[in-house]
């Protein structure tokens, strides 16, 4: 038997010493908001708080998860660095087919926990162990921008002058 | 089958087709009214749909009460479709975005075909320009009965009557109802034959960049994917399959298997052998204690290497199929050739394939998140010999799709070890199965020819495509008459260029049957636009002149092309100088209906490493849905395409991929991303599509800028980095 705190909430389980954090919460605990991707720690998919690092849960055992705190998707929105980032997410309209989402932004809210005011190279370096293979990257860079300045990112171009469409170009350039 | 539209006529009118699936078009219209689609009458469909007071076509249900449910007939794997279906429908319906819940819809090719790819598949950049016309009229249509309900319970004109947010009101009177109220009246009402459709000076929502509807459920984990579905009683599998591609099953020693905690059932298969565990974990772990001997087969000798040196001499004495041919080649001029060569592709979509399937003897239940839902039931029906109507679909959002959920082989593998057991069965393939099992993008080996005149430009231009076709197998009803599957000469038949002499011809080159290949996002455009856009650079630098206005000169009868080009050089700043090392390259091209243009600035390090700077893209898509889509699908688009050019390729020996996972089939990251700007055209043309564009312009504009950078041609992906190595010797102090 293994206990492992997940969001808050002590949870005893059958479960061999083995077994990666990531197969407990989506299989056996029914968190599937945790997504497997590679199951070798290369694409970032199932990145998961443990206490105040990112962790690839598709190779931590949970045995040797210990007392430690796991947060998920589930419930980075209780944590300020994560409500700010999800917020972020929605505004600048990051996601896409969404898959690689939950560990982006468990990785982004670590990343402001320890840098609340990261430059672009701090973005990339936390964020690089996270592939988006729809390639969101762009917008992910700007939702961590818009989350730690609190300064909106302007969405989008619309050129030439005919149009019958909304121009809010100003400030697009990223 | 009906004659193919004329191309030119199909251009002039803002939408250059997919020929791959062009001859499954019935009319020359996506959609001319209504009634082709049946409404939804039977009581299953009621049923199925919780009764719904008013359903007056296939994609609008209201209540009495509760949202209006909208039933989505294009799968959403990433790119936007729920959220722009949603608002073609809205817009004409007069209710918003923030009123609607959305459905998957159920397998059926009748109410759900996209009719650009004459089934209900989802891919081909096809959604919006199939269906744009005919989801705003069915808006239209429930607006005019709920407004004719209102007017009729009234006693006034139904044209004094107006529509904010779902309520009819009647401002002489002063009366009020919802769609709510109306729905079970309206619902007796006539369907009307023809509609009007709002002037687009009218729109509320298209043409705005909204929030899509499906962004919040993946912003905090709640979204359902195909791999998240969890029925009860479900246990877990994961396969092995033979590595060696058509390989078979010999033995199977299963005791280690079946000895590990949680597993509780090993099933063989013919080329697989499957353990099904409490968990994945469990089931790994019992996949991983396997002893397989495999019986590799007829194909244990394939390997790339061969493969090329194959579809080389195919190239050189090969018969080919003539996709076009104009005007005279017997042109004077100095003869430039080139010779391009792209690699087979795995598509690496994020979600790993996965499908929950329950078997019983009186029906077929299957969860998963695919393009092509009626295949997914006619493979269903192949395999346990059920009737369709016993097969129940339940689609889910796409983890990714890029053409790898066009195929239903994991479903299908899913569906054989779920037969042999009475519980569902969640079926998990791993990365490494995803990838050494993929239905790759095919190779090409592309011979290009022109001659040129005094002033540098092309008077003959020839491009011999060699390469294996999909649709031979995927779709062999839109081969033309003569063989030729369309999408092997797609975007390199009619170049955006003033070329009045030209041929473009494929030569067929057949991989073992075992090696099935499959589309790939951006298909025939990205593996042509790379060849026919780095050959017209190469001619633009052998004529020394500048790369954007040797296009000027080649655009002159394409306004639409050249005015993307022209948008993206004035936004880019095309011709500003340039440090040692670091150059622009362009691409232009009319993909999926749009016109695009990339402009792209690198620099290559001393080392060959290439880092993507900047980029700039001018794209006009006709009447744009939503900006805020179109501008991430561009910037993705082009991600996507650039991680092909600098890292795709799946090799095989002995039969065998070579490649398995992330650490060796590279994906870019984000801090090799490089600021990418979208500049839209505005337009009122037909939409064209989005899906692939940023994709198929991506590679060339890249190496069109590493040769500005470095002077290297590389004329195979993906690039080389050992070509691109600073070949001087450092000086003395040289601080790189």
């Amino acid at each position: 038997m293994i206990t492992l705190n997940i969001n808050g909430q002590d949870h005893t389980l059958d479960v061999p010493g083995d077994m990666p954090l990531l197969w407990a919460l989506r299989d056996v605990l029914g968190l599937t908001g945790t997504k497997f991707g590679c199951g070798i720690a290369q694409c970032g998919a199932c990145t998961v708080r443990v206490d105040r690092q990112a962790v690839r849960s598709c190779i931590l055992p949970v045995s040797a998860v210990g007392g430690r705190k796991v947060t998920t998707i589930e419930a980075i929105g209780e944590t300020p660095e994560g409500k700010r980032i999800q917020q972020a997410w929605l505004e600048v309209e990051v996601v896409q087919c969404g898959y690689c989402q939950s560990g982006q932004i468990i990785a982004a809210a670590t990343l402001m926990t320890h840098i609340p005011a990261p430059t672009d190279a701090d973005i990339d370096a936390a964020m690089a162990g996270n592939i988006c293979r729809c390639g969101t990257y762009v917008r992910i860079r700007e939702a961590i921008r818009q989350a730690a300045t609190g300064s909106k990112v302007a969405m989008q171009t619309i050129s030439d002058a005919a149009g019958s469409l909304p121009d809010t170009s100003q400030g697009n350039r990223r | 089958m009906t004659a193919r539209p004329s191309r030119r006529a199909t251009l002039q009118a803002g939408g250059a087709f997919t020929l791959a699936f062009l001859l499954f078009r019935r009319s020359g219209k996506a959609s001319a009214n209504i009634s082709p689609r049946p409404q939804p009458g039977d009581a299953a469909a009621a049923a199925a749909d919780g009764h719904p007071a008013f359903a007056p076509n296939a994609f609008i249900r209201i209540d009495r009460t509760g949202p209006i449910r909208l039933v989505m007939p294009n799968a959403e794997m990433g790119q936007g479709i729920y959220t722009a279906e949603a608002t073609l429908i809205a817009e004409e319906l007069d209710v918003g975005l923030d009123q609607v819940v959305l459905e998957h819809a159920p397998p059926n090719k009748v109410l759900y075909a996209t009719p650009l790819m004459g089934d209900q598949v989802t891919g081909g950049s096809a959604s919006i320009r199939s269906n744009w016309r005919l989801l705003r009229e069915t808006g239209a249509l429930a607006r005019r009965m709920l407004v004719g309900t209102a007017a009729q319970q009234w006693n006034v004109d139904p044209a004094a009557c107006t529509v904010e947010r779902g309520s009819v009101r009647h401002a002489a009177s002063g009366r009020v109802a919802s769609y709510g109220d109306l729905a079970e009246a309206a619902a007796q009402q006539p369907v009307p034959a023809k509609v009007m459709l709002k002037d687009p000076k009218d729109f509320r929502l298209i043409g705005k960049p909204l929030r899509r509807l499906d962004t919040p459920g993946k912003v905090d984990g709640t979204t359902q994917f195909g791999i998240d579905v969890r029925v009860p009683g479900m246990l877990i599998a994961t396969a092995v399959t033979c590595p060696v591609i058509g390989g078979r099953v010999e033995s199977v020693d299963a005791a280690a298997a079946r000895a590990v905690p949680g597993v509780r059932d090993v099933v063989r298969l013919e080329d697989s052998v499957a353990v099904i565990g409490e968990h994945f974990w469990a089931a790994k772990t019992g996949a991983d204690a396997l002893y397989v001997t495999w019986a590799p087969g007829p194909n244990a000798e394939f390997s790339t290497q061969r493969m090329m040196a194959a579809m080389q001499e195919a190239s050189e004495t090969g018969k080919s199929v003539v996709a076009r041919q104009v005007g005279n080649l017997s042109q004077n001029g100095k003869l430039i050739e080139a010779v391009y060569q792209l690699p087979m592709l795995a598509h690496a979509q994020m979600e790993p394939l996965n499908a929950v399937v329950h078997v019983r003897p009186d029906g077929c239940e299957i969860w998963t998140g695919t393009q092509v839902p009626t295949r997914v039931v006619t493979a269903a029906t192949a395999i346990t010999g059920l009737p369709n109507e016993k097969i129940i679909l339940h689609n889910q959002y796409l983890g990714g799709g890029f053409g790898r959920r066009l195929e239903t082989d994991s479903v299908e593998l899913a569906i054989k070890i779920a037969r042999q057991v009475p519980y569902p069965v969640k079926l998990v393939l791993t990365r490494e199965h995803d990838i050494q099992h993929d239905i790759p993008r095919p190779a090409y080996y592309d011979r290009l020819t022109a001659r040129v005149n005094s002033d540098g430009l092309p008077v003959a231009w020839t491009d011999r495509i060699t390469g294996a076709s999909v649709a031979r197998r995927w779709a062999p009803a839109s081969l033309r008459a003569d063989g030729l599957d369309r999408d092997t000469t797609e975007g390199a038949d009619e170049p955006p260029y003033n070329l009045p002499n030209l041929k473009v011809e494929w030569v067929p080159f057949d991989l073992p049957p075992a090696l099935p290949v499959g589309w790939w996002r951006g298909v025939g455009e990205t593996h042509n636009l790379f060849t026919v856009e780095s050959f017209i650079d190469e001619l633009a630098h052998a004529a020394r002149k500048d790369a954007v206005k040797y296009r000027r000169a080649l655009l002159q009868k394409n306004p639409r092309v050249l005015g993307v080009l022209n948008l993206a050089a004035g936004k880019f700043d095309w011709g500003a100088p340039l440090g040692p090392r670091i150059g622009r390259g362009v691409a232009v091209g009319s993909p999926f209906g749009s016109h695009v243009c990339a402009m792209v600035e690198v620099e290559v390090t001393p080392q060959g490493e290439v880092r993507i700077r900047r980029t700039v893209v001018a794209v006009d898509c006709g009447l744009v849905i939503n900006p805020n889509t179109v501008e991430s699908q561009i910037q993705g688009g082009l991600v996507f395409g650039w991680t092909a050019a600098l890292y795709g390729q799946l090799t095989y020996e002995g039969g065998a991929a070579q490649q398995s996972n992330f650490n060796d089939y590279r994906m870019m990251r984000i801090n090799e991303t490089p600021p990418i700007e979208v500049h839209i055209v505005s337009s009122t043309a037909d939409p064209g599509g989005l899906g692939e564009v940023g994709t198929a312009i991506a590679a060339p504009a890249l190496v069109n800028a590493v040769f500005a950078a470095t002077g290297v041609r590389l004329r195979k992906l993906p690039i080389d980095r050992t070509l691109l190595v600073q070949a001087e010797p450092r000086t003395k102090g040289d601080p790189r």
